[in-house]
């Protein structure tokens, strides 16, 4: 059974003059300790697919159909006091700013052991015993003293470390990770991959990374879905969606990057912006963009199919592998 | 643009320092010592002692992590910051001490444009409004037609709709607003353009829509950038030189070419290492101990000594001056200096 399953999961936002959709019939699976990606640009979905899959939706957005599996348990269907022993203890989420997360005006030890002490039946001394402990796997230098500190005293780099060790607190079996490092620093925001990279391969722990940077997708993942206005537009094996990608998509997201094209030469751009949510095209969404766009594209909403070795859902995908550019691309 | 002046280096920066204080007042100056008061301020030493050129036609990249200086660079230049010590000369004249008044010629020639599009347009002025102002405001004499005329042509220019013009700026998606913050910078024919992070605040298909347009605003107007950013592919992409800066003083100058085939100095090396590669699933990356000091107490010697891997006695004494290389490069680094780097690496 897979850690996580997520089957034909709606989300909609109940705005003052219309209904909108946000997520429309998103479909995926988390074998247990996999890594998942989830890319995209903004609007696509991604953050609203995290917060789902803990019921954490405020209004006016709300789930409206679908399931979401952990352990065989409907996450939707979960009372108040079941989706509390959720989360943190069994998913965990860490999000892009740090200094949003943690509480300015408690120690960085008060909110570890407040947190432990909630969820486990503990002593004070204890729960400081496993805070330190979760300090020293995330490398934070003399945990002692950083139990003392506010999170204004530390750096980016420390805070997003700190962070970390609280979502493994409780030793969960899931971590949402949203942008994790996009606040940071190249060479903090590896420092920090590598470390998240680690903890989940030596305790087994599942991640779902949201991000829209391809390069941290690639380094981290196993997996990926890539999302577009609402919907997974293609998914499989990230090694398989970066080098050999099916979707128009997501061939133009990667081609766009600047490592793609010869220096000085005009970069491969995606014409035209994501649709809002109000105004999601007939058909296919992506299709004003899309140069293959046909009558079909424009008026159905493709299906996702199985192709090569990924899951897209487009209606045009043999007729543009046979497409001339594209065989150049791959040469 | 062959006068006369082309053999100098359109923008020179010489010796430039920028410190704020942090203590303004005099009783924040005041601090209680061995049982006496003495005065006493500190500062953040945001610049310190960067000389850079940058010649017509060139684009400029500055790249370094957060808090190495890289804007204070850019508003020193843009002449919002005046300097604590150094010179600008720009076209081979001394910029950085001229007043309000004689600036003015020159605002016209150098434009800037800012990472975020939302906060550099006015919300309540339209389109038309906010692209006119800076076309009325250098050239007083043109009249509306003219005005409407050179606005028409810009907005084309960048790929914005001239019957948007009576939109306003909320009405935009981030990438158009960045169009048109990039369109007011051009109205007023400008020769060179500072852009802080212009496209950082985007996604990734439109920061290409973006950079393009950008890349072909310097092909035909031949404009010359200084162009700051974090993103070391963009730079690869985008820049003909580039300077690495860390805690506010130059490590590395280089062509592009050679500072990505070739990066000598450890700093580049490793921020060179931490770029998560999309092909590469294998991170090689060069970790770095400790975090970056505060500017506040700047470490003696190299800046970059207490992080980086080769540093020796020498490195934390003396800082370490900018050597020319063989390559064409400047690096400013003793171990470099000494061939140890390779030598070690080697070994």
């Amino acid at each position: 059974m897979s850690l996580l399953s997520v089957r034909d999961l709606t989300v909609k936002f109940a705005m003052r003059d219309q209904t909108v959709t946000a997520l429309n019939g998103i479909s995926f699976d988390l074998a247990k300790g996999e890594r998942l990606g989830i890319v995209g640009e903004s609007g696509a979905g991604k953050s609203i697919t995290g917060f789902s899959l803990m019921n954490l939706l405020s209004r006016p957005g709300y789930i409206d159909s679908g399931q979401i599996l952990f352990n065989g348990e409907d996450v939707v269907q979960m009372n108040d006091k079941r989706l509390r022993n959720l989360r943190g203890n069994r998913m965990a989420m860490i999000f892009q700013d740090p200094m949003v997360t943690l509480n300015p005006v408690l120690t960085i030890g008060q909110q570890m052991i407040e947190t432990l002490m909630a969820h486990r039946k503990l002593s004070r001394e204890e729960a400081r015993q496993i805070a330190i402990v979760k300090l020293r796997e995330v490398y934070i230098p003399s945990p002692e003293e950083r139990l003392e500190q506010y999170p204004h005293e530390l750096s980016g780099g420390m805070r997003q470390r700190i962070i970390i060790a609280i979502a493994l607190l409780l030793d969960p079996q899931l971590i949402i990770a949203d942008e994790p490092t996009t606040a940071l620093d190249v060479t903090i925001q590896a420092d920090i991959m590598e470390l998240m990279l680690e903890l989940c391969q030596s305790n087994q722990v599942g991640l779902i990374l949201i991000t829209h940077d391809l390069g941290v997708v690639s380094q981290m993942t196993e997996r990926t879905l890539v999302m577009y206005a609402g919907r997974i537009i293609e998914s499989g094996r990230t090694r398989e969606i970066i080098n050999d990608p099916q979707h128009p998509y997501t061939q133009g997201l990667i081609n766009a990057l600047p490592q793609q094209t010869v220096p000085g030469q005009r970069l491969k751009q995606i014409p035209g912006n994501m649709p809002g949510l109000a105004s999601i095209p007939a058909g296919c969404a992506f299709n004003p963009r899309c140069k293959y766009a046909t009558d079909l594209c424009r008026s159905r909403v493709p299906e996702t199919v199985h192709y090569g070795e990924v899951e897209v859902a487009c209606h045009e995908v043999q007729r543009l592998n046979s497409d001339e550019d594209r065989q150049e691309a791959r040469a | 643009m062959s006068d006369a002046k082309t053999d100098r280096p359109l923008l020179e920066i010489k010796n430039l320092e920028k410190r704020f204080d942090l203590d303004q007042g005099f009783l924040e100056t005041l601090k209680f010592k061995q049982g006496k008061f003495v005065r006493e301020s500190r500062s953040v030493h945001a610049v310190n002692n960067i000389s850079l050129e940058a010649n017509r036609g060139e684009a400029l990249c500055v790249v370094g992590e957060s808090g190495c200086g890289k804007s204070t660079v850019a508003r020193l230049v843009a002449g919002l910051l005046t300097p604590t010590a150094g010179e600008i000369h720009y076209g081979g004249q001394r910029i950085d001490n001229l007043s309000r008044g004689d600036m003015q010629p020159l605002r016209k020639k150098i434009q800037m444009i800012f990472q975020n599009p939302y906060a550099s347009l006015n919300p309540r002025m339209t389109i038309r409004q906010a692209l006119e102002e800076p076309v009325r405001h250098h050239y007083p004499s043109a009249s509306a037609a003219e005005v409407r005329d050179k606005v028409t042509e810009v907005m084309l220019s960048v790929g914005v709709d001239p019957s948007w013009a009576k939109r306003y700026p909320h009405e935009f998606s981030g990438g158009q607003r960045q169009r048109i913050a990039i369109a007011r910078a051009l109205t007023v024919d400008p020769e060179f353009i500072i852009a802080d992070e212009p496209i950082s605040a985007l996604d990734v298909s439109i920061q290409a829509q973006v950079l393009n347009l950008m890349l072909e605003a310097k092909e035909s107007r031949g404009l010359t950038y200084l162009f700051i950013t974090h993103d070391l592919s963009v730079v690869e992409h985008f820049g003909t030189r580039v300077a690495v800066l860390y805690l506010g003083s130059v490590c590395e100058v280089a062509d592009t070419r050679t500072l990505f085939s070739s990066p000598k100095h450890p700093y580049t090396r490793a921020l060179l290492s931490a770029v998560p590669q999309l092909k590469d699933d294998r991170p090689n990356h060069i970790r770095l101990k400790g975090e970056i000091p505060t500017p506040i107490n700047l470490p003696t010697g190299c800046p970059f000594q207490s992080r980086c891997a080769f540093a020796d006695a020498r490195c934390k004494s003396e800082k370490p001056k900018a050597i020319h290389q063989p390559d064409g490069s400047t690096v400013a680094c003793h171990a470099v200096e000494e061939d140890r780097l390779d030598a070690v690496a080697a070994g």
